[in-house]
């Protein structure tokens, strides 16, 4: 009965609808498949792409599962051209107010650069899954708060600083 | 009330973004835009997990779409009792070529905390989806369990789809789907056993000499069968004597959504748990508030 009410309020209390992409051609998804479970297990509704999605598809279904946040994934080396592509696609779209952040081989130099993309948080090999669940309590609260997290609003916060 | 009227007026016009939001405004507030008797044309798709009824779906959506239909898919899974999270993957086996896409609406939506799996707010989000000119809806169901009785209520067509030599039939026709589906598809043809399991549901099927239901064979994986699938599913008119059967479903359905969003329940169920009542005393609280206007 204990368990039930540290359940219960927990999952109502965020319950965000999260898109798991795999953009380009790469065909690892076991970072995907990990963070997606975490991700449920943190008591969200994930919805995972598959593999090797063009950045329109990407921004076509967030907007039929109408996702609040974004993640991607890329091991391929092509986050520098993809994830930008994807950012203003969002914005060109609408989608201004989806959380995005990123994951994967991604290295240091061109992180800066996807925060100004727009994406709010950059998670490298290794990371505990937990610190993706505490990005996006902390991007919830931003939100709820009326500050910036979407992909369109100003780029003041991010999670790696 | 006034958000909803107005996503409904410009997903009308052909807003996707708006219709996006309009499902998840039916979701979250489980209020449903006025409409008029819905015309809709709903599939439900249901089968043992493993069947194959995403990748199924995904080759029927490509042949509709390719047809100039708009297809609009709902694709439910389970949330997880614990955590209340839930890991939607059907539409993966699901995505069309790029120039149907247009045409093509896949929407994942977890089953939440109903019972029965097929959450009430379904029936506004069908009859969203068909005011707003999709013309061929379709369900696809969690795959397990007796709840799959509950798609029964909400569409008006039904295909049940089996793989080969699997003997899940034979539970299926225990929980009572077989009867009510209108369409049985035995997929995976490409692989051994699959025409034999068709013979066998057809001549179960067989056993009521008024039964002349439909098995095809097909392969998803492969897209052979798809075009008789479709057109065997098209042919099927909605059954009218299924009629007092899916009121009695949507009864239930209403009710048991009535009870879970009960605003004393957690309350109940604790009371439940220390023993402090009984089911019946439960009941009683549950009943009495409901007669009195609440909730």
């Amino acid at each position: 009965m204990r368990l039930l009410e540290v359940i219960l309020p927990l999952a109502t209390y965020i319950n965000m609808r999260i898109v798991i992409a795999k953009p380009g051609l790469d065909g690892h998804d076991r970072g995907a498949k990990v963070i997606s479970r975490a991700l449920r297990d943190g008591g969200h509704d994930v919805i995972y792409t598959g593999l090797r999605k063009t950045p329109e598809e990407i921004v076509r279904i967030v907007n039929d599962e109408d996702a609040e946040v974004l993640g991607l994934s890329t091991l391929s080396g092509a986050h520098d051209s993809l994830i930008p592509k994807i950012c203003e696609q969002l914005i060109e779209n609408r989608l201004g107010s989806v959380i995005v952040f990123a994951g994967g081989i991604i290295p240091e130099r061109d992180i800066e650069a996807l925060f100004r993309s727009g994406v709010r948080a950059v998670f490298g090999p290794g990371t505990p899954t937990s610190d993706v669940l505490d990005f996006l309590n902390e991007a919830l609260i931003r939100k709820q708060n009326g500050d910036p997290v979407g992909v369109g609003d100003d780029s003041g916060w991010n999670w790696n600083d | 009330m006034t958000d909803i009227s107005n996503l409904l007026e410009s997903a009308k016009l052909g807003d996707r973004r708006s219709l996006s939001m309009l499902i998840s405004a039916i979701s979250e507030s489980g209020d449903s835009p006025n409409i008029n008797s819905a015309t809709g044309w709903i599939l439900g798709v249901t089968g043992p997990p493993g069947s194959g009824k995403s990748t199924l779906i995904g080759q029927m959506v490509r042949k509709w779409a390719s047809s100039g239909e708009r297809v609009a898919v709902l694709a439910l899974d389970p949330t997880s009792p614990l955590s209340g999270g839930s890991l939607l993957a059907d539409r993966i086996r699901m995505e069309g070529e790029d120039d149907l896409r247009e045409n093509v609406f896949v929407r994942s939506i977890p089953s939440g905390k109903t019972p029965g799996a097929v959450s009430p707010i379904l029936w506004p989000i069908c009859n969203v989806l068909s005011e707003c000119g999709w013309t061929r809806i379709i369900v696809e169901t969690v795959g397990t369990g007796q709840s799959e009785f509950r798609i029964a209520a909400l569409v008006d067509r039904l295909l049940l789809v089996d793989g080969p030599d699997r003997g899940d039939i034979i539970q299926a026709e225990k929980a009572g789907i077989l009867e009510l589906a209108d369409v049985i598809a035995v997929n995976k043809s490409d692989l051994p056993g699959a025409s034999s399991a068709a013979q066998h549901i057809r001549s179960s099927l067989s056993l009521a000499s008024d039964d002349n239901r439909e098995v095809v064979l097909v392969s998803a994986k492969e897209g052979h069968g798809i075009q008789e699938l479709v057109e065997t599913i098209e042919k099927c008119e909605p059954q009218n004597t299924r009629g007092k059967m899916m009121m009695m479903e949507r009864l239930i359905s209403e009710w048991d959504s009535i009870l879970v969003s009960h605003p004393e329940i957690d309350k109940i169920i604790s009371e439940l748990c220390d023993g402090s009542i009984t089911v019946r005393e439960a009941i009683e609280i549950l009943v009495s508030s409901v007669r009195d206007g609440g909730s």
